[in-house]
């Protein structure tokens, strides 16, 4: 037990490997478990082929100089035309530049205060938790277009409209509710019996955070961080109401411009610029998605 | 979490040493000061100039806008009065009970449970197809559903030779933002599931097996009471953010046709933003915020049982 509590940093990535082997198939148990694996994989595979369909059309729309709503293989009309008419710096690099810098800060600056937040609340016991975990939850729910008109008159007063300061705050604020209930969560299936031996070795709280309770809520974590970005990296309405100039504007307001303007639909340009618009969050699932391939590494430590 | 090196500078060295218990109280509560700083700003502020102005006749235009007064309850029986108002209510409520209750908890449990047994191509590949309609951005996500029901669009083609052909939009519009919705939102429940699923012991499912436990009654007496507190959590954010859902009902169908799918949200901002009636708009936020809290009493009342 103690060892496992010293280098849980260390024990990490030898055991990565866990997840990728089915644990519950393969047991050769014969025609049964074969036949279940099988209805498994196809009922699986079909919900999959229902999430993919409406999906195709942005994929097959981008590439087809001729695109309208039905899902349609490009065929001859297959060219990068759309591409070429959004990738422009206006349309596409700084939209996207401005969406990255007030994402990435909004989510650090949501992360660690939500992580600070959540340790306390998982560990003590006082009076004020149960009524402050109820108010966090509430906030949740809230209606953000609802509370900009104050936050619009508030980021006057305060000199921060249009300034991206100011909106990287208020979108880490929106996103901290959900974020410091999910951490503490994820945080209550850490067993506290690990954190005492360390208490017992002379280790501060804030140690034990980092060395110990951290270390094995990666998966956790690591789900956190997904949800705080792609919902701020979606989020078109607090940057069009706190953001007046166009070149500060991220990639969720040009769409929304773009989207706009009815009856002259680019279907096909849309599909581009939608494209582009969701690799970024694309590219940092596939990377976290590789350590969230480590969850098993958290029943090895209680094991001990 | 490269950016957790430091501990805060007050950082709680003496936590567990024998200190005064008010100041052990205040020291363990510090790492809070940060979360809560932003809150009592950017959220608690305007939340309570809401509770104010639900009151008054602030308006940006016409009357009430030159001179703001106190109306009392107005706001609310303006609001309780109107059909408009009700019908938005039921909405909300289907909407919520459709798409995030039943849609989202269950198919999102469902795919985590399967995933756990599907073979690693398959369980790849879905969970791919699941998250990539999750990471799409909220109003791709309404264009994306707009295409795919629209009178020429792919669910048309695919059920052409049913005879069913039809403007979703238009017919069934309160369905087509649910299932929208759904497709959009699983994959947070699948994920929230999948983590909590990995978190169950292995020796309690073999247990289980040894005392000749499959499938089903597995599920239920074994999978299922593990993941109480998850699945009630997981069900009342899903419940909260589906209350206040904008983005995608607003591309799919802007609230019609008429106000066939105009949900609580969309009434609010139809109020407020586009009729200028701020007032009579926060009135709404707050009504919204009732029902939210409605649901997160239930939640709890769930909770504490299982307690």
């Amino acid at each position: 037990m103690r060892d496992r509590v010293a280098n849980p940093v260390t024990t990490t990535p030898t055991t990565t490997i866990a997840p990728t082997a089915p644990v519950t198939t393969g047991h050769g148990r014969g025609p049964r478990t074969w036949v279940g694996t099988a209805t498994v994989n196809v009922v699986t595979a079909a919900i999959g082929l229902m999430f993919l369909l409406p999906m195709l059309w942005v994929v097959f729309a981008a590439f087809n100089a001729q695109a309208g709503l039905k899902v349609e293989w490009p065929g001859s009309n297959v060219s990068l035309e759309n591409f070429r008419a959004v990738l422009t710096p206006e349309t596409t690099y700084r939209p996207m530049y401005n969406g990255l810098v007030l994402c990435v800060g909004a989510s650090a600056i949501a992360i660690v205060a939500a992580t600070l937040a959540a340790y306390p609340l998982s560990r003590f016991e006082t009076r004020y938790k149960r009524p402050f975990l109820l108010s966090i939850l509430f906030s949740t729910g809230l209606p953000i277009t609802a509370i900009m008109v104050p936050v619009y008159g508030l980021f006057v007063q305060l000199n921060l409209i249009d300034t991206i300061g100011g909106t990287v705050l208020f979108m880490a604020t929106t996103s901290l509710p959900i974020a410091i209930f999910l951490v503490k969560n994820f945080m209550d299936g850490v067993p506290i019996s690990l954190e005492e031996a360390a208490w017992t070795d002379g280790a501060s709280s804030m140690q034990t955070l980092r060395y110990v309770v951290l270390p094995l809520m990666w998966p956790g974590m690591s789900v956190v961080l997904i949800f705080t970005f792609i919902g701020l990296w979606g989020n078109f309405f607090i940057p069009f109401v706190l953001l007046l100039s166009p070149d500060r504007l991220p990639a969720s307001v040009s769409i929304f411009t773009f989207f706009g303007q009815y009856g002259t639909v680019a279907w096909g340009q849309l599909a581009a610029y939608s494209v582009l618009y969701t690799l970024p969050v694309i590219l940092l699932y596939v990377l976290l998605s590789r350590r969230l391939g480590g969850a098993f590494t958290f029943g090895g430590a209680i094991k001990g | 979490m490269a950016t957790m090196t430091r501990p805060t500078p007050s950082g709680g060295v003496e936590l567990h040493k024998r200190t005064h218990p008010v100041r052990r109280d205040v020291v363990r509560a510090l790492p809070l000061t940060p979360a809560v700083v932003l809150l009592l700003i950017f959220l608690v502020g305007p939340i309570l100039w809401c509770c104010y102005a639900a009151f008054t006749n602030t308006a940006l235009t016409g009357a009430g806008s030159g001179d703001t007064r106190f109306v009392g309850l107005d706001n609310f029986r303006q609001a309780f009065g109107s059909d408009a108002f009700w019908n938005s209510v039921v909405l909300t409520l289907v909407f919520t009970l459709l798409s995030a209750v039943i849609g989202q908890n269950v198919l999102g449990l469902a795919l985590a449970l399967l995933q756990k047994r599907a073979t690693a191509v398959v369980r790849t590949i879905v969970g791919t197809a699941v998250i990539g309609a999750w990471v799409i951005p909220e109003v791709v996500a309404g264009y994306v559903w707009y295409a795919y029901l629209a009178q020429d669009g792919t669910m048309n083609e695919i059920i052409s030779r049913l005879g069913l052909s039809q403007n979703w939009l238009y017919t069934l519009p309160i369905l087509a933002v649910s299932v929208a919705n759904i497709w959009r939102g699983t994959a947070f429940s699948m994920l929230v599931y999948n983590a909590a699923l990995s978190e169950i012991p292995q020796e309690i499912e073999e247990a289980a097996e040894m005392d000749g436990a499959t499938g089903f009654s597995k599920l239920v007496h074994v999978t299922i009471p593990m993941l109480r507190r998850t699945l009630t959590t997981n069900l009342m954010l899903i419940t909260l953010q589906t209350l206040s859902a904008f983005g995608l009902i607003w591309t799919m169908t802007r609230g019609g046709p008429g106000t066939k799918s105009q949900t609580l949200p969309l009434y609010m901002y139809e109020q407020a933003f586009s009729f200028s009636q701020l007032g009579y708009g926060t009135a709404l936020a707050l009504v919204l915020l009732a029902v939210g809290a409605v649901f997160s009493v239930f939640y709890m009342r769930l909770l504490r049982e299982d307690a």
